[in-house]
């Protein structure tokens, strides 16, 4: 497909029915055709990687990143705004070399692993408080609209300093401004402009009077330059951390359940053993194959991949959870090994961009997993898996709803 | 088993210290990889090895002689 002159391009994203299974294709791809040109939604040309060295070389080469809007790279769609790492975030925050370190090492500290352990309890509390909400209005529920979508806004929030009587107006935001389909181009602008105009008052409230939380810290720490974080980096890195931790976690956490019930052994398993619950976070991580569009970089020079030599211009598309099933990587790919270690899976991408939240997402499931075995050992689908339905959706990946009874 | 950490690569993700705390710790003011302990005990060995393998930097290294 990449070589010859074909010029039934493959559409990307791959139209795929299935809601936990990967489409067909990725196999043939791998081993066929692992520089794949496709056609992307807006009618532009990308490469597709699917193969786990290439996407893992590729994520972590320091020399490309995500295209910034002055690249002259495919379009992912053809409207302008939504997207994970959209123009205002991507214009905003650094992308690229020493800015992005700068940028990075500053939230840095907020992420590390015995800062996730201190927040720990307070995620706990969280999880329980909305499974007992959950559970009073009684079977059956959705557990994505329950618990999936409204825990990572609130630990978010918690994180940023924003009260808790803000957290539905965040989470309505956070769903507008991610949302490609179900709301108009006007309605995710406004979206955009209220949220922007009340982070700005929010930090100016913070730098009146400083609190415990990420934004205080930053108002007033300084970078390795010496240098304070601008008012619109600011603001910029709030969003960020909302548009980039909230989508990906709560869907994340409706597959994780929805694959760990999908075949109830899996379940058992667990409630049998919850030392599993660390390796089970991880495999079904590795084994989300609706995780959304994959990573996007720009090559702005010259890289072989697989024999195949990419000229500078080209816009490759990494999907990771194509490489996350590749059988040169993992044995028995395909099986979901809830004991599985190590897994060097890429759902957090790889490299100096690779996700920065990852030990919060990671304690977020973790936690969730805990709760939900300990209060609703029953759970269960209250569907068939067939009938789970995808987001519509480009960037991340999920399930419509996950209807669950105990 | 000897362990080494580049704080170059390494972009504070954590990975590490929530494997192996008692080896890895991280920088309080930017979440950079810190080594504990470069010869960890026996015990260890498969965790400090997963944590190598996991890390989304390749930022830690481990030799087996010695
Ligand atoms: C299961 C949940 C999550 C998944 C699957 C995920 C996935 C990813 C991936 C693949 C990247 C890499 C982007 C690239 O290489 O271009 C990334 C970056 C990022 N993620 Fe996450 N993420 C999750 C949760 C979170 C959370 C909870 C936060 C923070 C609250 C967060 C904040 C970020 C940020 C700030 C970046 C940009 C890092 C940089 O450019 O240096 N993510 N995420
Ligand atoms: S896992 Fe790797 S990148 Fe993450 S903190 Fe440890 S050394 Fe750094």
């Amino acid at each position: 497909m990449a070589q010859d002159d074909v010029e039934q391009l493959l559409r990307y994203p791959i139209p795929n029915e299935s809601a936990l299974e990967p489409p067909a294709n990725w196999a043939r791809l791998r081993q066929r055709c692992p520089v794949a040109r496709v056609a992307l939604a807006s009618g532009d040309e990308a490469t597709l990687l699917t193969r786990y060295d290439d996407v893992k070389r590729v994520l972590s080469d320091p020399r490309f990143t995500r295209p910034t809007p002055a690249d002259n790279a495919a379009r992912v769609a053809d409207v302008e705004s939504g997207g994970v790492f959209n123009s205002e975030m991507a214009t905003v925050l650094p992308q690229h070399g020493e800015g992005h370190l700068r940028w990075r090492r500053m939230i840095g500290k907020w992420f590390t692993a015995k800062r996730m352990n201190a927040l720990r309890p307070g995620i706990e509390a969280m999880a329980e408080r909305l499974i007992d909400d959950m559970v009073q209005q009684g079977p059956p529920a959705d557990l994505k609209a329950s618990l999936g979508f409204p825990l990572p806004v609130w630990v978010i929030c918690d994180m940023l300093g924003v009260p808790d009587s803000d957290r539905d107006r965040f989470a309505a935001w956070s769903d507008m401004m991610l949302s490609m389909t179900r709301f108009t181009q006007a309605e995710i602008e406004t979206a955009q402009v209220e949220f922007g105009r009340y982070m700005a008052g929010h930090i100016a409230a913070k730098r009146a009077e400083p609190g415990e939380d990420l934004l205080s810290a930053l108002i007033t720490d300084t970078d390795s330059d010496g240098e304070r974080m601008s008012d619109a980096t600011l603001v910029a890195t709030g969003m960020g951390l909302l548009i980039a931790g909230h989508e990906t976690t709560a869907n994340m956490i409706g597959k994780m359940v929805a694959m760990l019930l999908a075949d109830r052994r899996r379940w058992e398993q667990l409630l049998a053993d919850r030392s599993l619950v660390r390796t089970a976070v991880e495999e079904a991580l590795r084994m989300d194959a609706n995780s959304g569009f994959g990573m996007v970089r720009y090559f702005t020079e010259d890289i072989e991949i697989a024999g195949t030599v990419l000229p500078p211009g080209t816009t490759a598309v990494c999907s990771m959870a194509a490489a996350n099933r590749d059988e040169s990587a993992f044995d028995a790919a395909d099986e979901m090994n809830l004991g599985r270690s190590p897994n060097p899976h890429l759902a957090f991408g790889a490299g100096a961009h690779s996700c920065i939240g990852q030990p919060l997402a990671r304690t977020e499931l973790q936690t969730v997993l805990d709760v939900l075995l300990r209060k609703l050992p029953s759970l269960e689908l209250a569907v068939d898996v067939s009938d789970l339905r995808r987001v519509e959706g480009l960037v991340v990946g999920g399930l419509r709803e996950l209807p669950v009874r105990w | 088993m000897k362990v080494f950490v580049d704080q170059d690569k390494c972009c504070g993700a954590g990975t590490c210290v929530m494997l192996a705390p008692d080896v890895f710790d991280q920088r309080d003011e930017d979440g950079i990889v810190v080594l504990l302990d470069g010869q960890p005990s026996e015990g260890l060995h498969p965790i400090v090895r997963e944590a190598a393998n996991v890390c989304p930097a390749g930022a830690i290294t481990v030799s087996d002689n010695a």
